[in-house]
Order: C-alpha cells, then structure tokens, then sequence
C-alpha cells in the first residue's frame, strides 16, 4: 500500500520535469552532450541519507555513528526531512537519480522513515519510481524481519554487510549476527529485490589466511546475488582492534597476504561471472551500483544526515561553484541546529577548477573503464586527457609498464594497474596540477 | 690566610648596587695597580681533567675563594659560558680568569686558564699550556685515571709544566684516594705525597691547592725590562668592539694608547683597552711582563688575530715567538640545511659560529639529494658534535649531518695529474673525488693513536672490538690490581662513528677513550659504489678498506632497503666495487596499493592524502626509475642516532 500511495506521490510532486533517465534505473545516458556547469551536471544529484545509530561499536570501525542513549527516531525523521527539503531547494536540483541510506546502522531506522525522507525527496524533485533507492541492512534476525517493510517504503535495492561467513571472526570483529543470520537474510533479500542485492564481504581480517579466504569466498558465491562488494580491513586508529594489534592479542596478515587475497578475490569473483567495474565492487547481469557509480563519475550529490558529505552547486542562493559541504557530525548538534537554523551544514568549500578536476581524476581511475574521453570532456572542455596526460615521461613509462591505458577511448588502468591505483595516482596528479597551472 | 675582595665589573650587574655604585667601580678599577706584581708574584697555570673530573667546579671555587665572584650556591661552571658546555658538563673554549691572592703576606697575581678537556680540543690546552708554567691535573677519587687525564698528562709533561695532582670528590662514598694516588704514581711517575686530596663542591683543602699554586709553579720567565712582548693565545669577536684578543705578555708593557704590530700581517693598530679577565672584562691601565689579559685593538677580523701571533711595540720590534702550528682537520661531515629556503640562515649562523672557532674549516658542496651545503671539517668527533649542538641550540638552524668521513690521501702516479693538481700528493675529502687506482701509486689514510683504560674485566670484549676495527695492540699495562690502559693504532676512520658508543656500552659505561693523531699509513682504499637498480647514487660513494667493504656495503644496503618504500616494480640495492656486486638486498614491488573503498564520504580524506604524496613525489629523488625520499638518503648518510 505504501509502495503504492508513494508512487502516486512521485508522480504529482514532478510538475513535467525532464530527467536523462534510462529505462534501467537512474543511471545518466552518456550521450547527452553538455557542458560543466550546464543543466547536465547541475540539476541533478544523488542523495545519500545518513543514519548514525548503531546498537553497538564494531571493532574495526572509526565511522561517524552514536550509541543512542534514548529514542531520538521521530525527531531525526523529521530533521532528515528538513535537511532533505533544505538542500533540494538550495541545490536547485529537478531530479534526484538515486538515493542510498547508509550509516550507521539505517536498518535500525523504522522503515516510516525511510519512506519520510522519500517523501520529501518527491515532493522537491522528481524521484523517478525506477530511481535505484538502496538501504544498508545488518543481517540480524531484526533487520530481516523489516525487510519487506522497506521495500514497501520505497527501498529497491539492499546491501548486506555480511562481512565474513566465519563465526569467530564475526566475534572479533564486534558484529552482533551470526553467518546464518546472514544467509538468512540475503535469502530474505533476494526474494524481495531479486537482482538487486549487495553483500558486503571482508577481507585481511585478523589471522586470516589466503587460502580459508578463498574457501569462504566460494561459500558466498553459491548464496549471494549479482553484486559483491569487497573490502579490506584497514585498521584505524582509535578503534578497539587497533588497540588489540598494538597490544599484540591480535595479528593482521601481512601485506603480501592481503595482496593475494585481493588477487584472489579478483579471479575467483571473475570466473564466477562477476565483472569488476571498480576498485572494490563487482557485478554481474549489469547489477552495477548507479549510485556508487555516480560519485566515481564526478556527478553532483547530496549528503543529509551527521556527517554527512555532499557536491553540489547551491544554485539557490545563486551559486556556480561547486561545493564540498559537510555536515555537523554529532547527530544531538545536528539536530539542534536543524531544527534551530533549518540546515546542519557545518563546512563549506568552494572547489577550484582543478579540485574538481582531481577529484574527478582520483575517482574515475577507480573504475575499470576508467574515465573516457566524453567524460572528461564535461569537466574540462578545455584540456584533454592526452594533452594533460600525454606528454609526461613519468606517465609513459606507466604506459610502457602496462598498467596505465591512455587510447582513443580515455584514460584507464589495466588489470594489474587497478591494484597499485595508489601508486598511480599521485604521478597523475603532479601532472595534471603542472598542466593546469600552465593554462592559468 | 686572607683573600682579597675586590669590586669589579661583574658585580655592576647586580640590582643591589645602585647607579652611584658606578662611581666606586671606576676608582676601584686603578685599586689593581699591576705595576705592584713583579714577575716573581705571578703564577700563570691551567687546570686539566677528564670530563666530569671537576674541573669547572674547582674554577668555581677558586673564583670564589678568591673574590673573583661572590660566595654563592649559583656558582655552577661559571667560567662555562656556552649553553653546550653547561649542557655536557664540558669546556669547549678556554676561558682565562685572573686571581688575586694573599699568601704569606704577599699579594699574588694567578692566572687561571680553564681549558677543555677533551683532546679534540687539545689545540686549545696546547695554547693554554704555552701561557703556562703549571697545571692541576685533576682525577676524580672514585673513577681513578681515565683516558683524557692520560691524553693530558701528556700535553704538560711534554711542555715540561709543573703538574701538581689533585684527587677531586672525595667526599664521594666509593672515594677511594688511596688507589688514584697508586696510579697516578705507577701511570705519571708522581710521588704520592705531592697529591693533594680535595671536594672542590664542599671546599674541602681548596686552599692548599691555592698554596700549591703558589709553591709548586714556577714564576713565569719574563721581564718588564724588555721590549714588550705577546703571544695572542685565544681571540673571541665582540660585534661591537671587534677582536678582543687573550695575551700572555713575555716581556716589557703595554698601555693603552701604544702602537702595536702583528708580527703576523705586520699591521699596526692602536691599543683602545686592556686589562684583566677575572673572569669578566676588567679594564686596567698597564699590561706587566708575566701576565694575562685581553687586549681590545681595532682588529676588525678575527683574521687579523691569528692565534699563535706576538705582538710588539711599533718602535721597538722583537724576534717573533714560535707559535703554533693551526688546528688540522680531522673529521669531515657535510652539513645541509633541514630545508633548502633555510640556506641562508644556515650559512649566516655558521659564518658566525666560525667566527669564534677558527679550527673549522667550511667548503661549500652541493649534493643531489640534500641541495646546496658546506663540507665542514672538525678536529675530532666531539668537536663536530659541540659544533653542531651549538649551531642548533644558540642559531636555532636545524641542519642534516652526514655520517663523518676523514681526509684521505692519494700518492699520484700519473705525471699529467701531478702537474694538474700542483703536487704528487693530494689530500680527498669528498668521496666524489676519489681517484681511480690507475693513476695513484698509493692510498693512505689517516691513523690515530688510542688510548683506552678500562676495568680488567672488560678487556676481552675491548680487544675483539679492536681487533674489528683493525686496530693494532701498542702495548697493555695495568695502572692498578683491577684497570688496564690499553694503547693502539687504529685507522682514523675505525672510530669516527660508533666506536666510542660501542666501547661504551660494552663496557656499561666504565671504559673511557681517547686518541691523538698518529700521521697517515699506506692502506688498500677502495671507492663502492651504492646502486638502485644499476645507477650509481653519487651522494652514497664511499671510500672503504677493501676489508670491510663488504660488511660497510651490506650494512648500507640493509639501511636503504629500510627507507626506501616500496615502488610499482623490483628494486635492487647493491654495493658495487668497480663492476663487482659485493652486497645486495631486493626490495619487493608493490602487489597491491589501493585503499578498499572510496565513496561519497570518503572523497574528501582520500584526495588530502593522495594530494600529500603528490607533493612527496615532487621532493623525490629518482635514480633511473627509482623514486628515492630524501630522508631514505639522510638515514644512511647521517650517524645512527644514539
């Protein structure tokens, strides 16, 4: 019935505004040619909605998330919605092409919020009903129960943070379900959005060996859907692990290890149909995540919630920088000033050209297409890739080495590139400062 | 016994005198009437130690005993002036202090001359020593004789000064005075009777050092009948005044007004102030044959005061005295400013540093990977690291020490690069310049003469260390049931780096060393190369003996291999001698370097560190492909840290 009564919303809320929308989702067409600045990039944006609650701390985990001490749910709803409208109208935005609730722990969020905050998305923009809308979900029992409420509430799309199918590691790292759990829930998730489920897996996690990592990795392959998404552990300092590792009551595996692990992963996620399309993420069936996809591409989004990070053009209040805007981090502030100024933007800062071009370097590079020509193009019609990237001698022994791919369809790293990305960026980055910095 | 109180400058600076207090300086200046010590009742004399000995804190008291300065708890190495030298508990530059003493009802002129202790500084103490007749040689009562005293001992026996033993702490609970006077009798041939034992903090029998003084020294060989007559033994630069320059006055007298010449330049200048140092400035109206002082002259360069110079009357010149030979450097190390916008600010603070210490010597270098700097050559380790603590703690420059090397020399064969170089011997300082065995007959290196003493137990552990770094055994003797003294010849370069911290440590701190130079000697040098994957790293040549490259270059590689981050590809570091590899060590290439995810929220971090290595990569150093930090340089060219 929700799902229903909010289409109908949608549909009033978008007074005929157009939106390069393919049939797929939210993903942009490519061949709508326009320049940075023009409606292209401006008058639209993904929105990320920040939820900041957790039950407990992960080990592992330094993010922006709070221990509530009390039920603070329907005033963070509603302050949600507020920030929502605020920026929306700021940004000028006609069309929101994705929306994704993280945190935190959004899967504690009642699933009336989740539909709140959509709500309100639809009644400043057009949200178009097949907008890819994702939810991060923790696979306890009590997150899978309210799976089917939030699909109800407008949410097409999960990521499960299974994390790991170990019990003991699961223990270590803090996290309150159990493997079973787990599958339970991305089986629970698969009914409800078949092919657009994520799970989230973990790897170089304490003790860890490439091969058990293999052997777990072939588990969650007979279980999951068409999409992975694969990270390392990074320790991070201030957390309970990295305390542990300090004190010596834990090892991490070496970096040889985790770097067979990621090349593991990378074959075996391969053979099974998987293509990865970037840095971390992998899919089959074309399930690719458009909302990801849209920060990799450089493109305008929003960010609401503590902490929360947005670009965007504020075009209501007569802007025509970018911005990377961050909201306040702690939610109690965050909602005081919401509900006392209208807005929790805590920073903002105006991105210079050549900001937004590095930004739009450092985060193309993630994709194994990299960035094509076109693409660039829309932030720099002055300067093309081979003009900024292919003169330097630095560049062309990346070249001649294999890992870097500079043709006539744009700049990309090769499979053994996409690995040492860190390695590669820095020397792309020196160049593209010097060419810039030439033309001023 | 009565001591003297005399009013003098230094006690103008306490609150307590108010400005008319001004007035009874001046007239208390002409008490000194200096015309009233004849030569018989002057004693010039210095005091010598190992460091920590107590040295300074026996100045202090003498000061006081003698109301050079107020009888106070502050007195704490007065005569110390340099924040290093407070610091270290050491004397880096000699300091002079003229005593007035009661004795016997006879008023005595002492001069005191605190010199360092160490004998990088000997060219100090041998200055000092010139300007004297007499030293107290000081051993503490607990650590008995140690290798400076010896190194001393030897500076004032061999300029036949009258040394009068002092045992120092003995108010200490594990003060044993019997054993030092054993060995000080076996170790200098001195009676046992002559020493005298004292607590320079408490006072105890600091006046029958005093009377020593007096009955022991010799009066100095001088008369105020000559034509006047000075050695200039020390020189400091007053930025104000010009050079204030420390005399010894051999004969006749001076006053101001005079018209002197350097026998040096054979200038002339006018004499604008003189007087005492006690320790402080303390203008009289007469220099007297015999004594000490400071002469202020319009030398306007610290040039123009060579140490070693006489100085005589324009109308009455004299037959120069001997002087010195200068100061040789030892130890060469280059320094570089921590950054390159810091160049000028260093190179003021170590202009001005020089200044006041002429036995360094500056040549500029420049290094590829630390920039534009100076080569600076000291006279031993302890002098280069004073040199440096000082540049950073009184010019506030933080700078890059590379590892010390020494100044190598090289016979030339080849008559074309005789001609080329003006001689057929020439001196290497930079490793860079080193040249190829075809052109050279042969290689020689500088050696020094150690002298180690050291508890008995830890003889074994001492002579294996020797023996590693080519040292060879002299001669061992026991200076008591339970301490040895060991003399051996080592190549100079064995022990510029770790050697005194190694010696040090296996020995928990009780063995003490010291050295002299002992000429250069014939030995088998050999110049290694470091590679990165083939291409020699210019700043990273150095010269070894072909016995040690091995383990020199294996040490080296390993240093390097540890500060250089990993690259996208292999990287060999070897150590090559001419075409041959003698050491290698592999670091691995990068498999994966890539952060696991980078979203929306993640930007912002992710672009501030990847602009920071952006940056990085700007300051690096690339040999061939290799991108090399600076600091991975720095770490194997600078010494270990302690």
């Amino acid at each position: 019935m929700i799902k229903h009564a909010l289409h109908a919303a949608r549909r009033a809320f978008s007074p005929g505004l157009r939106c390069f929308s393919e049939a797929s989702g939210g993903e942009i067409s490519e061949d709508v040619f326009e320049r940075a600045g023009s409606p292209r990039l401006t008058k639209q944006a993904s929105l990320y909605v920040h939820w900041p609650y957790c039950l407990r701390r992960c080990s592992y985990c330094n993010f922006n998330k709070y221990i509530p001490r009390e039920n603070n749910d329907p005033m963070m709803t509603e302050c949600l919605q507020r920030e929502t409208e605020t920026l929306l109208q700021l940004s000028q935005v006609s069309c929101i092409t994705s929306v994704f609730f993280g945190g935190g722990t959004p899967s504690l969020a009642h699933p009336s919020t989740i539909a709140a905050v959509l709500e309100s998305v639809s009644r400043r923009a057009y949200l178009s009903d097949k907008a890819e809308v994702t939810l991060e979900v923790n696979p306890t029992p009590v997150g899978k129960s309210k799976l089917e409420d939030y699909c109800r509430a407008g949410v097409n799309r999960f990521s499960i943070g299974v994390q790991s199918l170990q019990d003991g590691d699961l223990k270590i790292l803090g996290r309150d379900h159990s493997p079973h759990q787990a599958l339970q829930t991305v089986e629970e998730a698969r009914r409800l959005c078949p092919g657009r489920v994520s799970v989230d897996v973990m790897f170089g996690r304490p003790k860890q060996s490439a091969e058990s990592w293999e052997n777990e990795l072939s588990e969650l392959l007979r279980v999951c859907d068409d999409h992975v998404s694969l990270y390392q552990l990074t320790l991070e300092r201030g957390t309970q692990l990295f305390k542990q590792v300090l004190g010596g009551e834990v090892t991490m595996p070496a970096e040889d290890v985790t770097a067979e692990m990621y090349q593991c992963a990378r074959r075996t996620l391969h053979q099974h149909g998987f293509l990865q399309y970037e840095v971390s993420n992998f899919a089959r069936h074309k399930a690719v995540s458009h909302h990801n996809t849209s920060y990799w591409k450089g493109r305008q989004y929003i960010g609401v919630g503590p902490g929360a990070h947005g670009r965007f053009v504020p075009r209501g209040e007569g802007g025509v920088v970018r911005e990377a805007r961050t909201q306040t981090l702690e939610p109690d502030v965050w909602i005081r000033e919401v509900q006392q100024r209208g807005h929790g933007t805590r920073r903002r800062i105006q991105l210079s050209h050549l900001e937004l071009l590095e930004e739009v370097l450092v985060m193309g590079m993630r994709m194994s297409k990299g960035i094509n020509h076109k693409h660039w193009e829309l932030f720099s019609p002055q300067l093309g890739l081979h003009e900024v990237f292919g003169t330097s001698n630095d560049i062309q022994e990346l070249l001649q080495s294999g890992q870097l791919i500079l043709d006539d369809r744009g700049l990309r790293c090769s499979w053994d590139g996409l690995a040492l990305l860190d390695s590669i960026l820095p020397a792309l980055l020196v160049m593209l400062e010097r060419q810039i910095s030439q033309r001023d | 016994m009565t001591y003297t109180l005399l009013r003098h400058r230094w006690m103008k600076r306490l609150p307590v005198f108010s400005s008319s207090s001004m007035v009874s300086t001046q007239t208390d200046k002409d008490t000194i009437d200096l015309s009233k010590f004849p030569v018989d009742r002057i004693r010039n004399f210095c005091i010598i130690a190992h460091i920590d000995h107590g040295k300074s804190t026996l100045a202090d008291r003498l000061l006081e005993m003698t109301g050079a300065i107020a009888t106070t708890d502050k007195n704490k190495q007065v005569l110390d002036k340099l924040q290093v030298e407070r610091e270290r508990g050491i004397t880096v530059k000699a300091q002079t202090a003229t005593l007035i003493y009661s004795h016997q009802g006879q008023q005595y002129l002492l001069n005191l001359i605190d010199t360092p202790g160490h004998v990088d500084f000997s060219y100090e103490v041998s200055r000092s020593i010139s300007a004297c007749q007499g030293v107290l040689l000081i051993v503490d009562a607990n650590q008995g004789i140690q290798a400076q005293t010896v190194a001393n001992f030897y500076l004032a026996f061999e300029a036949q000064l009258a040394i009068i033993p002092v045992i120092n702490k003995i108010d200490l609970k594990n003060a044993d005075p019997e054993r030092v006077e054993t060995q000080i009798e076996k170790v200098f041939d001195i009676p046992r009777e002559e020493c005298i034992r004292i607590s320079a903090k408490l006072g105890t029998n600091v006046d029958k050092v005093l009377q020593a003084v007096v009955d022991r020294i010799p009066a100095p060989m001088a008369s105020t009948d000559d034509p006047f007559k000075a050695l200039v033994f020390d020189s400091n630069f007053d930025h104000y005044r010009g050079v204030v320059a420390n005399i010894a006055v051999f004969g006749g007298r001076v006053k101001k007004g005079d018209r002197i010449v350097s026998a040096y330049l054979g200038k002339t200048y006018e004499v604008n102030e003189l007087g005492l140092l006690r320790p402080h400035e303390h203008p009289t109206q007469k220099l007297f044959a015999g004594q000490v002082g400071y002469i202020i002259a319009g030398m306007k360069d610290v040039k123009e005061a060579q140490i070693g110079d006489t100085l005589y009357l324009q109308e009455q010149p004299v037959e120069a005295l001997p002087g010195f030979k200068p100061a040789k450097a030892m130890v060469f190390a280059g320094m570089y400013p921590m950054d390159q916008s810091e160049y000028q600010g260093l190179r003021s603070a170590i202009e001005r540093l020089t200044l006041n210490d002429s036995s360094v010597t500056v040549q500029r270098d420049s290094s590829m990977a630390l920039g534009a700097g100076w080569r600076l050559g000291f006279l031993g380790l302890l002098h280069m690291e004073v040199f440096n603590q000082r540049l950073e703690q009184e010019y506030n420059a933080s700078v890059i020490v590379t590892a010390p090397t020494v100044p190598y020399k090289a016979v030339l064969s080849s008559p074309k690069l005789i001609k080329e170089h003006g001689s057929e011997e020439i001196t290497i300082v930079n490793p860079a310049q080193f040249p190829d065995r075809s052109v050279v007959s042969e290689y020689l290196e500088p050696m020094v003469l150690g002298t180690i003493l050291s508890p008995d137990t830890y003889t074994g552990k001492i002579m294996t260390l020797c023996l590693n770094r080519r040292g060879i055994q002299k001669n061992m003797v026991y200076i008591d049931d339970q301490r040895v003294m060991m003399k051996y010849l080592f190549p100079l370069n064995e022990i510029v780096v770790d050697f005194y911290d190694l010696l040090k440590s296996l020995s928990s701190g009780y063995a003490s060393f010291d050295y002299e130079n002992a000429g250069y000697q014939a030995a088998d040098l050999i110049k290694m190369n470091i590679l990165l994957n083939g291409q020699p790293v210019e700043e990273l040549i150095t010269i070894v003996h072909r016995g040690r490259a091995y383990s020199t270059g294996k040490a080296m590689c390993e240093r390097l291999k540890d500060s250089i981050p990993r690259q996208m590809f292999e990287v060999a570091v070897q150590a090559s001698i001419g075409s041959k590899v003698i050491a290698r060590e592999t670091i691995k290439a990068y498999r994966k370097n890539v952060l696991a995810k980078c979203y929306g929220g993640d930007i912002t971090r992710k672009m501030k560190l990847l602009k920071k290595q952006a940056e990085g990569k700007k300051k690096m150093r690339r040999i061939g492909n290799v991108e090399v930090p600076k600091d991975a340089f720095i770490n194997v060219l600078k010494r270990k840290d302690k």
